[in-house]
């Protein structure tokens, strides 16, 4: 067993030690990823502009949903001077009407065919801010670099724990920011911060340009769609997903409603 | 001289057991994401001003971690030089080596993002660690090193019951380990019973991982209780054993408490770090039990340590058994 223990020991000090001399850091992680994109797949279609429709939508929630949970930021003397005010949760943000419900992640799931689409050249950006990730859900391409920013004066660390894509988790010392890329799609991807418990956030990484993220009144917006029928799924974070097929021809606008029912019922539309 | 500091080292490696408690049951372990280093500084000399959030039982325990290696490395060394023992020298040379491998199994499973196993592992290879430290202390102690030239405990009863009862705890604290690193605390919600029954509804590994530890709790409690009886029957007047047989008595009763209100609170950190504080400590009072129902079988050779020892009568002189 002793042996066992050496060889384990061994084993994993020359693991350590070629890791820590390879510099397996934040930046090496971060711009490593080659980007996937499909824009130059010989085989694909690209939308007509002249043709392409729009889906339009509230997502709302059918009865009560339980009140966000209190955050003590106590821990955190920065954290505690950037938030007087009493802090909760963001998991569920009902609009003043108590039904539209906010930071839900509504996508194409399927129905796009072989169409394919530019690569992203703009950047998408998480922000820690006031101990808190801004935004809290938004969806990104897979092959587009994310910027991940520390504003606040203390630190923070970023942990990434994805299904499919690759796990990581970035040491973010204030102020900075780091890079990084998703290879695969993946809907969706979890951050939290292990420094201060409560902050969690979530990326849907997407194949396609077709994603929302619902406002505090519940609406999102799909644009330029092609002409067809596609699977449209609504993600919240606790109560779960529902979907729904929607049909849209040529220079349509469709409007559709996903009903998120807590507390165990199943979801409508 | 040398007891002391090896029941300081001992003592020292209790209050890390409670620092890496502390580090789960808060969820701090990928707070520093970085290891060796400290969000990039010489852990040693990381501001204490950022010492925040997890960072604080994360960083709080490596320092902790390094005090203990760097008291072990006197430890073997002081019994290298000072202890005629020859299986004592190398004692403490296991000692070191579990210790090093701990700090690199605690390295390897940040930089891996704390994968079951390993971190399993890490808490299994503490509580040997731990169980070194607390033989070193009871191998040096006068009392062991007088009851060489003394009549001893020679009870294959008490030697196979107390025996069993250490592994079957150790055994616990893996699947207690295990429950811990694959977040299964909460998969039965409720105590005593399960799912409002006795026996839980419905399966799945988590719920099997927990249901295995409230079972262990009731195997390790009658083992410590068959202990326990063996002693205070066989054996009330030998106080080396009526003394830890009662503490473990004593401890399994608070284990078991602190078992049911980790569950009962929904994980409260305080009740949850001691449950594995006191884990650790009816783990080692059984093993003083099982080492001192071995002691018969152990090899001799304390020679000059024996020597340094003032004679027995005149500590009785100073403190009278009341008995």
């Amino acid at each position: 067993m002793r042996l066992q223990n050496f060889w384990i020991s061994t084993v994993g000090l020359a693991l350590a030690v070629s890791m820590v001399a390879c510099g397996g850091s934040k930046e090496t992680s971060s711009t490593s990823a080659t980007p996937e994109s499909p824009a130059g797949t010989a085989a694909g279609q690209k939308v007509d502009a002249a043709t392409a429709g729009n889906v339009t939508g509230t997502v709302t929630v059918d009865g009560a949903v339980p009140k966000n949970e209190a955050i003590k930021m106590n821990a955190d003397p920065a954290c505690m001077k950037a938030n007087k005010d009493p802090q909760f949760q963001e998991t569920y943000m009902v609009g003043s009407d108590g039904k539209s419900l906010g930071n839900v992640f509504v996508y194409v799931k399927d129905g796009l065919g072989n169409y394919v689409f530019d690569a992203p050249t703009e950047t998408a950006k998480i922000d820690q801010q006031n101990c808190r990730y801004h935004p809290h859900v938004f969806g990104m391409r897979v092959g587009q670099k994310l910027e991940i920013v520390n504003s606040d004066p203390t630190m923070h660390n970023i942990h990434a724990m994805p299904k499919t894509n690759s796990e990581f988790n970035t040491a973010e010392p204030m102020p900075m920011k780091t890079e990084h890329v998703f290879n695969t799609k993946e809907v969706m991807v979890p951050f939290k911060c292990d420094v201060h418990g409560w902050m969690n956030a979530y990326v849907g990484v997407m194949d396609n340009p077709y994603y929302a993220v619902t406002d505090k009144d519940g609406k999102f917006e799909l644009k330029s769609l092609p002409p067809g029928t596609y699977t449209i799924e609504a993600w919240h974070e606790k109560l779960g997903v529902t979907s729904q097929s929607v049909t849209i021809g040529a220079k349509e606008t469709k409007d559709v409603t996903f009903t998120f029912k807590p507390a165990g019922a199943s979801a409508t539309n | 001289m040398l007891h002391r500091f090896a029941t300081f080292v001992a003592g020292c490696t209790i209050l890390l057991v409670l620092a890496g408690s502390l580090v789960t049951s808060t969820a701090s372990g990928l707070s520093v994401p970085d290891w060796p280093t400290t969000y990039g500084w010489n852990m040693f000399t990381f501001p204490p001003q950022h010492w925040v959030g997890g960072i604080l039982y994360e960083h709080s325990h490596r320092l902790i971690a390094s005090t203990v290696g760097f008291l072990t490395i006197i430890l073997a060394a002081w019994l290298w030089r000072a202890d005629p023992r020859r299986w004592m020298k190398w004692l403490g040379v296991a000692a070191l080596g579990a210790v090093v491998a701990q700090g690199v199994l605690g390295g390897i499973t940040v930089l891996f993002f704390l994968p079951a196993a390993i971190s399993t592992a890490h808490a299994g290879l503490a509580e040997i660690f731990f169980c070194i430290t607390v033989a070193i202390a009871l191998f040096t102690s006068p009392g062991w090193i007088r009851g060489d030239s003394a009549v001893k405990v020679d009870d294959r009863v008490l030697r196979n019951v107390a025996t069993a009862t250490t592994i079957l705890i150790f055994a616990q604290i893996l699947i207690g380990a295990t429950m811990r690193h694959t977040g299964a605390g909460l998969a039965i919600p409720d105590f005593p019973l399960m799912f409002g029954h006795l026996m839980p509804t419905h399966w799945d590994p988590k719920i099997a991982i927990h249901f295995a530890h409230r079972v262990g709790a009731l195997v390790v409690t009658l083992a410590a209780i068959a202990t326990s009886a063996h002693v205070f029957y066989h054996h009330r007047v030998r106080r080396e054993l009526t003394r830890p047989a009662a503490l473990i008595l004593g401890l399994v009763g608070l284990q078991v408490t602190l078992g049911a209100l980790t569950v009962l609170s929904r994980r409260d950190v305080s009740i949850n770090s001691a449950h594995v504080v006191v884990g650790a400590l009816v783990l080692a009072t059984s093993l003083v039990i099982m080492l001192r129902s071995w002691h018969a079988r152990f090899p001799q050779g304390v020679g000059s340590l024996l020597q340094n020892l003032p004679a027995k009568g005149q500590i009785l002189q100073k403190a009278p058994d009341p008995t």
